[in-house]
C-alpha cells in the first residue's frame, strides 16, 4: 500500500472516530431537554461526558491538521469551500465548550438554563452540520480545474445533505441515549434506555435511504458491505438495547457510526473531493498529496504516538468506569 | 475593505484572543502544579487549599483557550486556503504534531485532573497536572516551529512543476533558529503573564486580611515567577533580536524606524514625529545599544530600511518591502516597555511585603491588582510586532500575505465570519472576565472541603458525592 493510501485510511479513521467518540457527546447535548427533567438531572447527564468531551474533540483538531499535513490541498479545497458551514460549526463548538465550564458558575437558575439550552442547540447544530459536510464531501461539489470550489453556500444545502444531516442527528441522538444508559444508573439511566431503541429505530429510515442514495451514486463493492455492517449493527443495538444488554446497545451505536463512516470515506475512495462539473476537476488522494517525505514523517509520528494516545484515552474511560447516580453530584 | 483586508484583520483579532489565554494556560498549569508539589512535600492545608483556589481559575481561563484554538486551525484552510497549499507540506507536519503530541495529553490529562481528585492515588494524581503543564510546553513549540517557518523559512525546496514549498529537512523545521529562540521567549512571557495573575490576586486578598496563610506563599511563588521570566525575557529576547537580525534585517531596522544604514546605532526609548518616511526626534536615546540589540557589539553597523527596500526590489522585483514602520516601532516598545514594568511592580511589591510586612496603603494593592493587564498587553504588542514585522510577506521571501488568501471566498462570507467570531470572543470576554473576577474574589475554600475532596481514591465508599462535578 502506498502512503497516501495509508493516509486517507489515517483521515477516515481520525474522522470516523470523532464521530463516534463526539457523537455521544453531542448526543447528551441533544438529550438534555427530553431526558432531564431537573437541574440535577441535567447536571448528571452533564458529568457523564465531562471528563472525556475535551479529548473527544481533540479529534477533529488532529483530523485537521493531519488532513492538513497528509492532503494540503484537501484541506485547502475543503474548508475554503464549505466556509460558512464550518464558521457555524465552529461558532456551536465555541458556545458548547464555554457552556460546560460555566454553567453553574454564575448566578441563579436562568443562568444555568440559558447555558443548558446552548448546549443542546450547539449539539443539533455540529450534528446537522457536520452530516450535511460529510453528505457534501462524498457526493462532491463544484470545483474548478484548480480544485477550488466555485459553487455559493446555497449549492451545498439539497435534499441529500440535509438527509446526511438529519441522519446525523439521529444517530448521534441514539448513541448519546445508549451511552447514557450504560453511563447513570438508577431511573434515569432507565429513561436513557426506554428512549435508546426508539431513536435507533427513527434513525433506520433516513440512514437507510442517504446510506443506499450513496452507494448507488458513488459507492464501491467495499462501501457496500460496509454499509451494510452499518444497518446490521443498528439492528443489533436495538436488540441488544432490549435484551437489557445497555454495554452491548452502546458497542453497536458505537460500531452504527464506525461502518458508516469507513463506508462513506470508502464511497469517496479513490477521490477525497469529487468534482461535479468535470470528473477531471475531481481531487484524488494522489493529487491532493503531501510529498513522501512528509507523509513518511508523519507515518512515523503516528505508528508511534497514537498507540500512546488510545492507551491514555482508553484509561480515562477506565478510571471513570463508575455509573453515575444522582447522588453523586455534589449540592 | 477586500477579502484580504478582512482576513488579515480576523486572524490578527482572533489570534491575539487566543494568545490571552494561552499564556494564562501555559503558566497557571505550571503554578498549580508547583502548589500540588508543595502540598504533597509538606503535606500542609495551605497548600491543598491554594492548589483548589488556583486550579479553579486555571479551568475558568482553560476552556477559552481551546474553544479559540480550533478556530485558529481551521482558518488556515477557510481563509488562507492559496497560503495553505503552498505552504502544506511543511507547515502541516508541526500542527499535527502539535494535536497529536500536545493537545491530546493535554485536553485528556487535563479531564483527569479535574474530575479525578477521588478516583487517582494523590501521586498519581499530581502527575496529571504535570503531564497537563508539560502538553501546553510543547504545543508551543510545535506552533513556534510552525510559525518560524514563516519568519525563516528553512528545510524545503521550491517545486517549480507544482509551485508548492516542499519538505526537505524536517529537523532543520524543527530546529529553526528563531524557534529555538521564541520558545523560551514565549514560556517566560506565559510565566509572566501568571506570576502576574498570582501577585494580582494574592494582593486583592491581602489588602482584606482575607487566608493569609494561603495567600501569602503563592505571592512568594508568583514574585519568584514573574522575576525569573523577566530575567528570561531579557535574555531570550537579546537572542531572538540576533536571529531576527540575520533572518529579517527589515523587521529590525522597522522595530528602530532607522531609515540610513547606521553603524553604533542607539536605540531611542521613545520619540516624537511621524515615522513613516524618517526616523523621528527621540527623547531619550541610548547609544550603541541597537548595534548590540542586533548583532551583539555595540559598534556594529545596522542595515537601514532606505537599503534594505532598495536591496529587496531588487531581489524580488519592485514593490514595497516594508513594513508599516509606526505600528512595528511603537509595538516593540510596547512589548519591552510594559512587560518590564510588570517584573519591577512584581519585585516592588515583594519588597513591601518580605518578612510579612504588610503596606496600608490602598494605592499599593490597588497597582498591584491592575498589574495584571501589563503582560497581556506586552504578549499582544510582541506578537503584534513579529506578525507585522514580517509584512509584506506571509513566508517570509517565498510568499506574499496577499498571494495567501483564499481566490474563492466571496467578501459576504469573510465579513460574516469575522463578524460572528468578534461579537462571540467579545461577549465570551466579559463572562470570562465576570466568572473569573468572582470565582478570584471567593478564595480558596476552607480546609475541610479542600480536605474531603482530594482523599484519593474511594474504593468502595460509594456513598460520597463527587469530587468535583461541572
Ligand atoms: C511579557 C511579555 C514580553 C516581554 C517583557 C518581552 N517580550 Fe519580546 N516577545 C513577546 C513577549 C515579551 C511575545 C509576545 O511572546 C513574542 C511574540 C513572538 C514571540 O516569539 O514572542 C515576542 C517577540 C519578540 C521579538 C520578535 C521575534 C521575531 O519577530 O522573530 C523580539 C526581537 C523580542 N521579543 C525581543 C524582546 C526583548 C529584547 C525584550 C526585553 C528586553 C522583550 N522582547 C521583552
Ligand atoms: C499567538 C500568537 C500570534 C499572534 C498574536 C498573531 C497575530 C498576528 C497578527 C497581528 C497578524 C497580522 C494581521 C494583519 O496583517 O493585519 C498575523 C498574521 C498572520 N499570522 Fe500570526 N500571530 C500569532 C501566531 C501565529 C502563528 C503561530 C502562526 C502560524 C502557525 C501565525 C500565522 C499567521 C498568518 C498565516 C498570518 C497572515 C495574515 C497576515 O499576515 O495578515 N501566526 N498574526
Ligand atoms: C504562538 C502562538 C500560539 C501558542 C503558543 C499556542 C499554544 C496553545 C496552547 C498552550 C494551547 C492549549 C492551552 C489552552 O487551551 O489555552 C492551545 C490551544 C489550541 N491552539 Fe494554540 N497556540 C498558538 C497559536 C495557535 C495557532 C496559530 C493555531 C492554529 C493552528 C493554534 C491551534 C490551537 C488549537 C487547535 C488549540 C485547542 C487544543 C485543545 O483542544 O486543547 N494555536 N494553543
Amino acid at each position: 500500500m502506498d502512503l497516501t493510501t495509508i493516509w486517507f485510511i489515517a483521515i477516515a479513521v481520525l474522522f470516523t472516530g470523532y464521530f463516534v467518540l463526539e457523537g455521544f457527546d453531542f448526543g447528551v447535548g441533544m438529550l438534555l431537554p427530553v431526558l432531564a427533567k431537573s437541574d440535577r438531572e441535567r447536571r448528571l447527564a452533564i458529568n457523564t461526558i465531562g471528563p472525556v468531551w475535551d479529548g473527544n474533540e481533540t479529534w477533529v483538531i488532529t483530523a485537521g491538521g493531519a488532513m492538513f499535513a497528509a492532503f494540503p490541498v484537501w484541506y485547502s479545497s475543503l474548508f475554503s469551500g464549505f466556509y460558512l458551514l464550518l464558521f457555524l460549526i465552529l461558532l456551536a463548538l465555541i458556545v458548547r465548550g464555554v457552556a460546560f465550564e460555566y454553567r453553574g458558575k454564575g448566578k441563579g437558575e436562568e443562568w444555568k438554563v440559558a447555558w443548558d439550552r446552548a448546549i443542546t442547540i450547539c449539539s443539533y447544530t455540529a450534528a446537522f452540520l457536520w452530516g450535511v459536510v460529510t453528505a457534501n464531501l462524498v457526493f462532491g461539489v463544484e470545483l474548478n480545474a484548480e480544485h477550488y470550489f466555485t459553487g455559493s453556500v446555497l449549492d451545498l444545502v439539497n435534499f441529500y445533505s440535509l438527509l446526511g444531516g438529519i441522519t446525523f442527528v439521529l444517530l448521534f441522538a441514539a448513541h448519546g441515549a445508549s451511552f447514557l444508559a450504560l453511563k447513570t444508573a438508577g431511573e434515569f439511566s432507565a429513561k436513557a434506555h426506554a428512549l435508546s431503541w426508539k431513536l435507533a429505530l427513527a434513525t433506520a429510515v433516513p440512514a437507510a435511504v442517504w446510506l443506499i442514495w450513496t452507494q448507488v451514486h458513488s459507492g464501491s463493492t467495499l462501501s457496500g458491505v460496509l454499509i451494510g455492517l452499518t444497518v446490521v449493527s443498528l439492528l443489533a443495538s436495538i436488540g441488544s438495547n432490549l435484551a437489557g444488554k445497555d454495554g452491548w446497545a452502546f458497542t453497536f451505536t458505537a460500531a452504527t457510526i464506525g461502518f458508516a463512516g469507513f463506508g462513506l470515506f470508502s464511497a469517496l475512495w479513490p477521490n477525497v473531493l469529487p468534482s461535479t462539473v468535470d470528473p477531471a476537476y475531481s481531487l484524488t488522494h494522489e493529487s491532493a498529496a503531501a510529498t513522501s517525505y512528509t507523509l513518511t514523517i508523519m507515518t512515523w509520528a503516528a505508528v508511534i504516538f497514537l498507540p500512546v494516545v488510545l492507551l491514555y484515552q482508553g484509561w480515562t474511560y477506565w478510571v471513570f468506569r463508575k455509573r453515575l447516580k444522582l447522588d453523586d453530584i455534589p449540592a | 475593505m477586500d477579502v484580504l483586508d478582512v482576513a488579515r484583520l480576523q486572524f490578527g483579532v482572533t489570534t491575539v484572543y487566543h494568545f490571552l489565554f494561552v499564556p494564562i494556560t501555559i503558566g497557571l498549569s505550571m503554578v498549580v502544579a508547583l502548589l500540588q508539589t508543595m502540598w504533597r512535600v509538606t503535606g500542609r492545608d495551605a497548600y491543598l487549599r491554594a492548589t483548589k483556589f488556583w486550579g479553579h481559575l486555571f479551568l475558568v481561563t482553560l476552556a477559552m483557550g481551546i474553544v479559540t484554538g480550533i478556530v485558529q486551525e481551521f482558518q488556515f484552510g477557510m481563509n488562507w486556503s492559496a497560503y495553505s497549499r503552498f505552504v502544506g507540506d511543511i507547515f502541516g507536519a508541526p500542527l499535527a504534531f502539535e494535536a497529536l503530541l500536545a493537545f491530546f495529553l493535554e485536553a485528556t490529562f487535563a479531564g483527569i485532573w479535574i474530575f479525578g481528585w477521588d478516583k487517582l492515588k494523590p501521586s498519581l494524581h499530581l502527575a496529571c497536572i504535570w503531564l497537563v503543564a508539560f502538553g501546553t510546553a510543547i504545543s508551543a513549540y510545535f506552533i513556534l516551529a510552525a510559525n518560524a517557518f514563516m519568519q525563516n523559512p528553512v528545510g524545503f525546496k521550491f517545486n517549480e512543476t507544482s509551485g508548492r514549498a516542499e519538505l526537505t529537512d524536517f529537523w532543520a523545521i524543527l530546529t529553526n533558529p528563531v524557534a529555538l529562540s521564541a520558545f523560551p521567549h514565549t514560556l517566560f512571557a506565559s510565566w509572566l503573564t501568571a506570576g502576574m495573575i498570582v501577585i494580582g490576586v494574592s494582593a486583592w486578598h491581602f489588602r482584606r486580611g482575607n487566608d493569609l496563610d494561603v495567600h501569602r506563599p503563592a505571592m512568594r511563588l508568583g514574585v519568584l515567577t514573574s522575576v525569573v521570566a523577566g530575567i528570561g525575557l531579557v535574555v531570550s529576547g537579546d537572542a531572538l533580536g540576533k536571529v531576527m537580525t540575520s533572518t529579517q534585517p527589515m523587521k529590525m531596522a522597522a522595530a528602530e524606524a532607522l531609515y540610513e544604514t547606521t553603524s553604533s546605532a542607539p536605540f531611542s526609548v521613545l520619540s516624537i514625529g511621524n515615522l513613516s518616511g524618517s526616523h523621528g526626534t527621540p527623547i531619550i536615546e541610548i547609544p550603541g545599544l541597537l548595534s548590540y540589540l542586533a548583532t551583539g557589539r555595540f559598534g556594529a553597523e545596522v542595515q537601514g530600511i532606505n537599503d534594505l527596500q532598495a536591496q529587496y526590489s531588487a531581489q524580488f522585483g519592485p514593490g514595497d518591502y516594508t513594513p508599516y514602520v509606526p505600528l512595528t516601532y511603537w509595538s516593540f516598545r510596547a512589548m519591552i516597555g510594559f512587560g518590564m514594568l510588570a517584573v519591577i511592580i512584581a519585585l516592588f511589591v515583594w519588597w513591601r511585603t518580605r518578612k510579612g510586612a504588610m503596606p496600608q496603603s490602598r494605592w499599593f494593592w490597588l497597582i498591584a491588582v491592575w498589574s495584571i493587564a501589563l503582560p497581556f498587553v506586552a504578549n499582544s504588542t510582541g506578537w503584534i510586532f513579529t506578525e507585522m514585522g514580517r509584512q509584506p510577506w506571509v513566508v517570509f521571501s517565498l510568499m506574499l500575505t496577499e498571494d495567501g488568501v483564499s481566490p474563492t471566498v466571496s467578501e459576504a462570507e469573510v465579513w460574516t465570519s469575522f463578524i460572528g467570531f468578534t461579537l462571540v470572543y467579545a461577549i465570551l470576554a466579559v463572562v470570562c472576565y465576570k466568572i473569573f473576577a468572582k470565582y478570584a474574589r471567593k478564595g480558596p475554600p476552607d480546609a475541610e472541603s479542600a480536605k474531603a475532596s482530594a482523599s484519593g481514591p474511594d474504593d468502595g465508599d460509594s456513598e460520597k458525592p463527587m469530587a468535583f462535578a461541572y
